[in-house]
């Protein structure tokens, strides 16, 4: 029995680490690359571990590209879009799920319903009207469509619904106002799921590629992914490049990961369908 | 219990009287977004569809639709042409490969930390970083390994004697090595959430299971997998919707080659929308799409009675 549980145990574990290890292999190459020379790119044999580090390809990535400027354009962009998916996510939640009112499902159904519409389909017209307003190349063009996040909404209508009816009539014979309620009662009570969102909405605008592509052509406007797209045109083989560049992006993200994992943890079913 | 419904309805009735007025500005942002973001641009895009429209003359002119107007012609086309059904067959090509290995890939992940041994949060934290990575960065970081000479891939592949491919610049390697990314990239997502699914199966099942006799592996088979059936299929369901839409793996890594072994439609919308502004051509691709996703979400949602088990 003992040996039977011992054999259990290395073949759990070593399962398990080839799991890890393929999991982690590309990072380490990652890692590896952006650390070598231009010249020790192309070497036979393969240069696992650099013989001469150098930090050629983080100062080529930063001052080649105004890579400062990408990361800043890409937390304001993030943090602005996940505080408004939030609160309006928010306030429509709070009206489906806590008052009454005519053609509240209907309305309901047609935001669930324009989850099914491809983003590529309403890409095309959203481009020429972004353009004619003169919003290409503006963080705005990126930010606004936070606005309509249905699948938020969904995810806060579930847990406005759970809050108890009382709890809300209470506050209102105390002489409270619906915006009192939704801002002193509503919201508090949605701080675990508003958590979860923030951190999944979060992750999504951070690595949104096909929209911000589309509209961010300024070198000076780009957001992570597409300047490493744009790097991935101009040094296609200059892999040490390419690789410090994604290391930078994946930083922010990991590092949030670490900090908020119950979070993400809880949050990942939210993510499950991609716009 | 009498008085108490009374009141409710009392009060329903008196809600119901300025409900719209209350709610409307709670209201108001997401409907503005709504008709903005995807109601507006739904019906546009259905209209472009119909049109030769080329990106040059202004959409607001006086007359536009009248003389651009062509009917069905751009989905008449896009039928008939060869490139059309090789994208549709790229993507099978891409889906039979995918879903397969990325379920098996999610199972393992997900039987994994379902286990109560030590140092299990350490292996969630490692399955996971790929799917925090962005499509760009783990498309970037792929190509760089699977770089024919100088690639991590075949490296490792050499040390074992074995020759690799060209992997991206083989036309016949170029669609497995984008489903291997892809389903590096995706095992840690879909495992989680068949963990939360292995996780909720009731526990008496398997202690009944045990007083019987079943081993591990038959545990496995006959209790979890039927269990999870409904988790599967969600998964399922999602996985097929991102198949269809398969585009920044496509786009960094081989851009639709070689000799266009990766060209899917997504890609292709974007060519013809944003390469040479054939908008209207554009449009209608987008709605094949969009038609091609709703038949095969709709024939999975009938046919999911055959195969999944909700436990009531």
């Amino acid at each position: 029995m003992t040996t039977k549980k011992r054999v259990g145990t290395v073949f759990f574990y070593g399962v398990a680490i080839l799991l890890a290890v393929i999991a982690l292999i590309p990072f380490l190459w990652m890692i590896s690359t952006s650390f070598k020379s231009r010249g020790a790119l192309m070497s036979i044999p393969i240069e696992w571990i650099p013989e001469n580090p150098t930090w050629d390809a983080y100062i080529k990535v930063f001052s080649k590209f105004p890579f400062a400027k990408t990361i800043a354009n890409s937390l304001f962009i993030s943090v602005s879009y996940t505080a408004i998916t939030l609160l309006s996510a928010a306030m429509a939640a709070f009206a489906f799920a806590k008052l009454r009112f005519t053609g509240s499902r209907v309305i309901f159904g047609g935001y669930l319903a324009t989850m099914m519409i491809p983003t590529q389909v309403t890409m095309i017209p959203l481009f020429v009207i972004m353009t004619k307003l003169g919003l290409k190349d503006t963080y705005a063009s990126v930010i606004m469509p936070s606005i309509f996040r249905p699948f938020a909404i969904f995810l806060l209508v579930q847990q406005m619904r759970t809050i108890p009816e009382d709890l809300l009539a209470a506050a209102r014979i105390d002489g409270a106002g619906v915006f009192q309620v939704f801002r002193k009662i509503a919201l508090p009570l949605c701080i675990p799921s508003l958590a979860t969102l923030s951190i999944t909405t979060f992750m999504e605008s951070w690595n949104d590629y096909l929209w911000p592509l589309l509209m961010l052509g300024d070198k000076d406007k780009m957001t992570l992914p597409i300047a490493l797209s744009t790097l991935n045109g101009q040094y296609a083989t200059e892999y040490n490049v390419l690789m410090a560049g994604s290391l930078i992006s994946m930083v922010p993200i990991i590092v949030i990961y670490i900090i908020a994992q119950r979070q993400f943890k809880s949050g990942m079913m939210a993510g499950g369908i991609k716009g | 219990m009498n008085t108490n419904t009374m009141t409710r309805q009392k009060k329903k009735g008196k809600k119901r009287g300025s409900g719209l007025l209350v709610a409307s500005p709670f209201l108001l942002p997401s409907l503005i977004g709504l008709l903005i973001f995807s109601l507006m641009p739904l019906i546009i895009s259905g209209l472009i569809s119909l049109t030769d429209w080329n990106g040059l003359d202004q959409l607001t002119k006086p007359g536009f639709f009248q003389e651009h107007f062509i009917g069905l012609e751009n989905y008449k086309t896009i039928l008939s042409t060869p490139e059309f059904w090789n994208t549709l067959g790229n993507t099978a090509e891409y889906i039979i490969l995918y879903i397969p290995s990325m379920l098996a890939a999610s199972l393992l992940v997900a039987y994994l930390l379902s286990r109560p041994r030590k140092g299990i949060g350490t292996f969630r934290v490692v399955y996971y970083i790929p799917v925090l990575t962005s499509w760009v960065a783990a498309s970037l970081i792929w190509k760089s390994v699977l770089a024919p000479q100088y690639g991590a891939m075949n490296g490792i592949l050499e040390f074992f004697g074995i020759q690799g491919p060209g992997w991206l610049l083989d036309e016949d390697w170029a669609m497995p090595a984008i489903v291997l990314v892809s389903v590096w990239k995706d095992m840690g997502f879909f495992g989680l959430i068949l963990l939360s699914g292995i996780v909720g199966i009731n526990k008496t099942y398997y202690e009944a299971a045990e007083i019987d006799g079943a081993n591990g592996w038959t545990r496995f088979v006959k209790i979890t997998l039927p269990l999870l059936t409904p988790s599967l299929f969600y998964v399922v369901v999602v996985a097929m919707i991102n198949s269809f839409q398969l585009f920044p793996q496509v786009m960094i890594m081989t851009g639709g080659g070689p000799n266009k072994a990766t060209e899917v439609m997504v890609e292709r919308i974007y060519q013809y929308g944003f390469r040479y502004y054939r908008m209207g051509y554009a449009a209608a691709f987008s709605w094949l799409l969009f038609v091609i996703i709703m038949a095969f979400t709709a024939i999975q949602m009938k046919g999911q009675k055959r195969w999944v088990h909700y436990d009531d």
